[in-house]
Parts: C-alpha cells; structure tokens; sequence
C-alpha cells in the first residue's frame, strides 16, 4: 500500500505503540535509558506491570482495540523473574496469541515481546526503535468499528480487575 | 385475562435451539398454557406479515436465534426488536456469533468463490452463476437477500435485552428465563440468563486438574483413550472450561467430551478467546522458547479453537476483510 506511511494530510505515519514493562527489569532500564539520556522513538506509551506474568492477553487486544498500532511488551530474561516463573508464562501467551491474532487479519509483528533486564537501557532504545520502525513499515492497524446499538461501547473497555477509568483510558 | 405473548425467529442457526425449544418436553406444555405463541415460523405457519401486523410492544418477548448476515435477517430482527417488549438473543449464534460467526475468518468473496466458483464445493454450477440481490425472469423480477461482509451478533444489530447462551440452550436455562419472565422477575436489562461462574468450579473432574503448569503435549479426543473421572487438561485434551459459563449442567463432560466454550464468557471476561487463550497456554510445561512453539504448534488452529463460538463478538471483532491487514 502506496499510503500505509502517511496520513491523508501527508504527514508521516506516527504508530501508537502500547508497551508492557515489568516492573523489575524493562520498566527500570526505561528509567536507565531515561537518567543516561538515550534517545529513543516517542511513540511509545509504557504501562508498568509488576511482572510480564500479569499481561492477560485480553489487555494485548484491549489495546489493539482502542488505537494501539502494535503492542510491545518487555519481561525479565529466562531465569531472572523476579517471581521465578510469570515471564514464561508470558511468553507462552504471547506465542499463542501473536497466531491467533494473525488467523485473525492482524500481523503477529505487530506483537512482539522482548527480555530487557534492568542494566539494559541500550537495549531498550533499540528495541522501541526497532519496533517503531517494524509497526511504521506495517502501516496503521484497520480495525473495524464494533456496532454497538445498544449503546454501551464503553462496557467493552472495562478488562479484568480494571478502575471504572478502563485500564488504558 | 390475556396471557403474554411470545415470538421465537431464527437467523444464520442450525435449527438446534428450536429442537431445544422442544425439549423442554412436557414443560412446553406449562409454557404454551401460560403463554400465547404469536410467532414462530420455524415450527408454525407464520408469515412476516403476521409480524408486520402487530402492534410496537405487542409480544412480552421475543426469542431470537441464529447470528445475522443477510439483509433479510436484519430487517426481521429490527422488526421482532419493535414488536417485542424484551428481546432475548436465544443460543450461542444469537449471543456471541456461534459457528456461523467462523465464517469471519475467510472474506466473502473468498466465501462466494469456494461456494459458486473454481472451489472444490459440490455444488454442480458450471456457469458459475452467482446469487444476484435482483434478476428479471420471465414474468417479472424477482429478489434475493444480500449477504453482509461479515457475520453478527444479534447484539450488534439490535439493542438485546437478555442473553440465553449454550448451542443449544441447556433446557433448565430456558426453563427458568421462561419462568422469570411469566413472573415478572427478570434481572437487569443487559443480563446473560445463567450462572456467572466458571464451569471448572463445578466440574465432577476438577479434583484432578492439576495446579503447576504440567501441560507437555496437546491430544486430540480422536487420538486417546479418554479416562472418564480425569480432568480433560490434565490428560492434555483442550478443555474451555476454565474461562466457560456454567449452566450446561456439564453435558459434553458427562459424555465423556471435553467444554468447547459454548456458553460463552463469564461477566468479568471482555474477550473469551483471549481469556481461555490465557489460561491454556500458561498451562504449558516449558520454559524454552522453542519447545513452547512445539508443543503449542498442536493447536493447529487457535483462534478457531478459542474463538470457536465466539468470533464476531471478539474484541478484535470480525471478519479479516474488514481488518485488511493482511495476517497470516
């Protein structure tokens, strides 16, 4: 597609990337990257989570759902968890879900899970980098508009253990 | 005094939930004796006029069955929703789009093209004639309902007043959604007629079903001997009962058969696929990147397995012509 870079006014297409950190290492080397002044895409929007464990895939596609053109989602690497276990859990999900969402018309690039461990803020810049430019080569995510004549569009936005607010409002 | 009216229609179904209608047995009988049946074309001679004829709010309620693609079938449920005081989407199809709502996976032309075209479909169609919405014959010109891109919940159609899950309906569901509604003690607007809990809190099996990820290998239920008494998961058969409504009085698992989702998400759940996705893939015995792909290349087709009843009403919503991302 001629157009898949650039908006109608013809500027060019700035993806919205939803990032999951965990809270003990990609989360930290974002601050890393922060303090050490790495420059990186700002086209991410950084959710913490205490562990990548707690990623339900329902806050991937929550997040494809409301504008995220690609989700990015940052654990600890194999054998650091800081609870032992919930980054392969992740992992086992984002597997499985990066093929269903690409049964589903979705690229599976447009998910993509990285380890960044705390000491890693170059890591980090290029991982965002890479990944913006991966999402900017895909082009905006078309997601049709759920009919909702009930009215009640809102009700699909509140996930699992979420504020009224919605977890990405 | 007058007794309440009701209507039952049907949409893109299989004719499963009217069968389910029927097997209320001899309670049907307490059903029509409380109630006056005003339209039901699927087992009576009912026209649409008939429907045309009534007045906004005549029937106490309407159950409608089948997920929505034609343009005939939205103009019938726009009527039933404008004649009917309570409209129930009836069944899996009507509730989160059912079987029917697959076809989401492929686009309509693809659709058409296998159906009508070069496809190895047995329909014998050498001139490879299409359905046209208006075609002038001999004698005049004669129409046919168009097909929507993409196949719908009756929810995304028509504002729905109560949700009967199951394919079909388990019969005591419908039993006590007919009793409520005789009694004028129906909940909330918006509510799914069923218990709001998972079926693996009331599985006989789930004594077995293990709690550390143990899952090293997928089966197929053609390719085991299943044990009757253990946890379907636990013999590494999918089993959607972990993210699955109960109030299907466990059917499929007393058949010795694993859940496969028919009753749709519990309240709490916004997207089931990704929920019983969730909790299956974390069941996953491997921490190594490759061996999880492995094992989880097992699940041939998941979002036809997670989503199998589920599609249009999916977060992700719908068909990949309307997506046009171009997945895989």
């Amino acid at each position: 597609m001629s157009d898949a870079t650039s908006s109608p006014s013809g500027e060019p297409f700035e993806p919205r990337i939803v990032a999951f950190f965990c809270n003990w290492c990609t989360y930290t080397a974002s601050d890393l990257a922060g303090t050490s002044r790495m420059k990186y895409a700002a086209n991410v929007r950084v959710i913490r989570l205490m562990c990548s464990g707690r990623l339900d895939p329902q806050f991937v596609v929550a997040a494809l759902r409301r504008g995220a053109d690609g989700v990015l989602v940052g654990g600890c690497h194999p054998g650091d968890c800081h609870y032992q276990e919930g980054n392969y859990k992740c992992l086992r999900r984002m597997e499985l879900l990066r093929r269903m969402v690409g049964q589903m018309g979705i690229e599976p690039e447009r998910l993509r899970l990285e380890w960044i461990s705390a000491s890693e803020g170059e890591k980090l810049r290029d991982v965002v980098n890479a990944m913006v430019a991966q999402v900017k080569a895909l082009g905006p995510l078309k997601l049709e508009p759920i009919p909702r004549p009930n009215g009640d569009e809102e009700s699909d936005l509140q996930l699992v253990g979420a504020s009224d607010e919605g977890v990405l409002a | 005094m007058s007794k309440p009216k009701v209507g039952f229609y049907w949409c893109a179904s299989c004719g499963g939930c009217e069968e389910a209608v029927v097997d209320l047995a001899e309670d049907v009988l307490k059903v029509v004796a409380a109630v006056d049946i005003v339209f039901w074309p699927c087992a009576m001679d009912f026209k649409r006029s008939d429907l045309e004829a009534m007045a906004d709010g005549e029937m106490a309620a309407c159950f409608v069955n089948g997920a929505i693609r034609t343009s005939e079938q939205r103009e019938m449920v726009e009527l039933c929703r404008r004649k009917a005081q309570a409209l129930v989407a009836f069944g899996s199809c009507a509730h989160t789009g059912g079987i029917p709502g697959l076809a989401n996976l492929c686009t309509l032309e693809s659709i058409f093209e296998t159906v009508y075209g070069d496809g190895q479909f047995s329909t014998v169609n050498p001139e490879k004639t299409r359905p046209q919405a208006a075609t002038q014959v001999p004698g005049g010109g004669v129409t046919l309902a168009t097909m929507d891109h993409s196949v719908k919940t009756l929810d995304q159609v028509v504002p729905v007043d109560y949700y009967l899950p199951g394919c079909p309906p388990p019969v005591k569901l419908i039993a006590a959604a007919v009793t409520a509604l005789l009694e004028g003690n129906l909940p909330p607007r918006g509510a799914v007629l069923a218990p709001d809990m998972a079926l693996c809190k009331e599985c006989p099996r789930i004594d077995s079903k293990p709690q550390d990820p143990f899952l090293r290998e997928f089966k197929r239920p053609h390719q085991v001997l299943i044990d009757p008494e253990k946890c379907f998961l636990a013999q590494g058969i999918l089993c959607m009962g972990p993210a699955t409504r109960d109030g299907c009085d466990h059917a499929c698992i007393g058949g010795n058969m694993p859940c496969t989702g028919c009753l749709g998400p519990v309240s709490r759940t916004r997207d089931y696929g990704a929920a019983i996705l969730s909790a299956v893939s974390s069941l996953v015995d491997s921490n190594d990147e490759h061996e999880v792909a492995a094992i989880l290349e097992k699940i041939p087709d998941p979002a036809g397995t997670f989503n199998r009843y589920s599609l249009p009403s999916s977060m992700l919503y719908q068909s990949i012509s309307a997506n046009g991302n171009g997945g895989t």
